[in-house]
């Protein structure tokens, strides 16, 4: 048992050396002023205008963007679900159904293969004032489509690069619910709507919960969607963040408010824990 | 029926959704004229050059040596880290879980920011190794997360039963339990590998001066504009990748056409 345990020692030596004291770092720059004496003026810098400001902005865009995915990708799930579950009720094999399954992951997964970058620059071509968007308008005679550079085109790229992280949490919760649960509701005379918000919503919540996590996250710290799409003027506390480090070279500052960013992060993670009791949402 | 055509209607739209960009840069490696905004005619011309250009070439080898070199050593020290993590007394295995955790639920740029000052104070020298220690660190969980679910569901008396019989632990470990995670490993790995190769933020950060992945490469192109010839290897890159997922699906679907 004893050897079993050591196996783990390269990892344990490994996470220490790499996720502990590199935070551990951050603290330290973050809590301390040029001279080494510990101070709370970093943290406290989000309350500055620009800094506040750019936190909200942060805020507001990528709670709009988790809402957005959420609404895209829960009817999205479902339809692919629904898909599944008549092929359940056959006598297909349960290997058909894993491929199948497979398929709708792939489906979601191989976007990341084009580059994250290129990706969001392409919705630049298609959003530009002469893009092919606008060109397809013009063509029907459509009033041109005013949105890139602003907020509504972060927006989009937020919705657009991390959609995937919300579906395929919300699919995987919703195709382990038992059909046969379903069916019992139905037979006890539950409606659509009931087998809905009683059967379908309750046993979904952790795929929710984690998908939320994994789209706000990424949406509240990102600084290159709204360097591509916002064009530079939007700065998101993530932009903030990384002029710190490399153009001010304010590792304190930077740090400071990387800690604040870190707060958000606990904060979520404790809401999604009293949500999730039993810690079944996992990642994927 | 009405219904059935709403739900088509619905999951083509996010379909393009999800696509149109990927068409639009496929288009664009074909077209003649040098800036996006326009259509100048059917060219293969970046697809030549694109061989020529060898700072673009020598970013997709060190794309390609990094994201391989760090999901495989992700996946050998995650693997091993499971066996002991399963072993481990709750408290202590909730934690080291909980740690493993960080880096996926911290947002990319403070994972960035913070082995980057890491390597500040150890005096490292900026350049390839410190992406790909970077990689593997934010590979690991990705492999670990795969693989203790399966490690869960094993009957551990599977390899119990190995080990009366006259097994080794290893040659039981192998032949027992290996099979049953191998699963679990595969699909870490490719996730690992898929997360390095379109990394961005962490190797913004973590890389020297010289040492350009595919991404930073392109960022320090976007304001200069983009060379047509990455659109040419995007293509590329997307339609191995597709043409060999497809390859890889096509056992399992032709199994269930002879079910039906």
């Amino acid at each position: 048992m004893n050897k079993k345990k050591l196996l783990g020692t390269p990892y344990f030596i490994w996470s220490t050396l790499f996720i502990l004291i590199p935070l551990g770092i951050v603290f330290y720059y973050g809590l301390t002023d040029e001279s080494g004496a510990f101070t709370l003026n970093n943290v406290m810098a989000i309350s500055s205008p620009g800094h506040a400001k750019s936190l909200w902005i942060s805020l507001g865009l990528s709670l709009v963007s988790t809402l957005i995915c959420l609404f895209l990708a829960y009817p999205l799930a479902m339809i692919l679900c629904s898909g599944d579950h008549s092929l359940q009720t056959g006598f297909l094999s349960s290997k058909s159904n894993a491929a199948h399954k497979n398929i709708i992951v792939l489906i979601f997964i191989l976007p990341m293969w084009m580059n994250f970058l290129l990706r969001t620059l392409a919705w630049q071509t298609l959003l530009e004032k002469t893009g092919v968007i606008n060109n397809i308008l013009a063509f029907l005679h459509l009033p041109a489509l005013k949105i890139i550079n602003t907020p509504y085109a972060i927006i989009l790229g937020m919705v657009y690069n991390f959609l995937p992280f919300m579906v395929l949490p919300v699919y995987n919760s919703l195709i382990k619910i038992d059909p046969n649960v379903i069916h019992a509701a139905r037979d006890l005379g539950a409606n659509e709507f009931q087998v809905f918000t009683k059967i379908t919503l309750p046993l979904t919540t952790p795929g929710i919960i984690s998908g939320i996590t994994m789209v706000f996250i990424p949406a509240l710290t990102t600084f290159l969607i709204s360097k591509l799409l916002g064009g530079g003027k939007i700065l998101l506390i993530g932009n903030v963040i990384e002029e710190e480090f490399t153009q001010a070279s304010n590792w304190h500052l930077g740090s400071g408010l990387s800690i604040v960013l870190m707060m958000f992060i606990i904060f979520n993670m404790v809401v999604s824990a009293v949500f999730d009791k039993d810690g079944k949402g996992g990642t994927l | 029926m009405i219904k059935n055509a709403i739900k088509r209607i619905y999951v083509a739209f996010i379909f393009i959704f999800l696509y149109a960009p990927i068409a639009t840069l496929m288009i664009l490696s074909f077209n003649a004229s040098k800036t996006r905004a326009k259509w100048g005619g059917f060219t293969l011309t970046w697809y030549q050059a694109l061989f020529l250009n060898e700072e673009i070439m020598q970013a997709l080898f060190n794309t390609l040596l990094i994201a391989l070199t760090a999901s495989i050593t992700a996946t050998l020290i995650g693997t091993i880290a499971c066996i002991s993590i399963m072993n481990l007394k709750k408290y202590t295995r909730t934690i080291i879980i909980g740690i493993t955790n960080i880096p996926m639920l911290n947002a990319d740029i403070v994972t960035g920011i913070s082995l980057m000052l890491l390597f500040i104070s150890t005096g490292l020298r900026f350049g390839m190794g410190t992406i790909l220690l970077s990689h593997i660190t934010f590979c690991i969980p990705y492999v670990i997360l795969n693989i203790l679910p399966k490690m869960k569901q094993l009957n551990p008396y599977t390899y119990e039963a190995a080990l009366d019989l006259g097994a080794g632990p290893v040659y039981g470990f192998m032949k027992v339990v290996f099979p049953e995670i191998l699963p679990g490993i595969l699909s870490g790995f490719l996730m690992a590998f898929t997360m390095s190769l379109d990394d961005f933020i962490i190797t913004h950060f973590t890389k020297g001066a010289g040492a350009d992945t595919l991404s930073t490469k392109i960022y320090t192109e976007v304001k200069k504009g983009i060379k047509p010839e990455m659109y040419a290897l995007s293509t590329i890159i997307f339609l191995t990748v597709l043409l060999l997922l497809l390859l890889v699906n096509k056992s399992p679907s032709n199994t269930k056409n002879t079910t039906q």
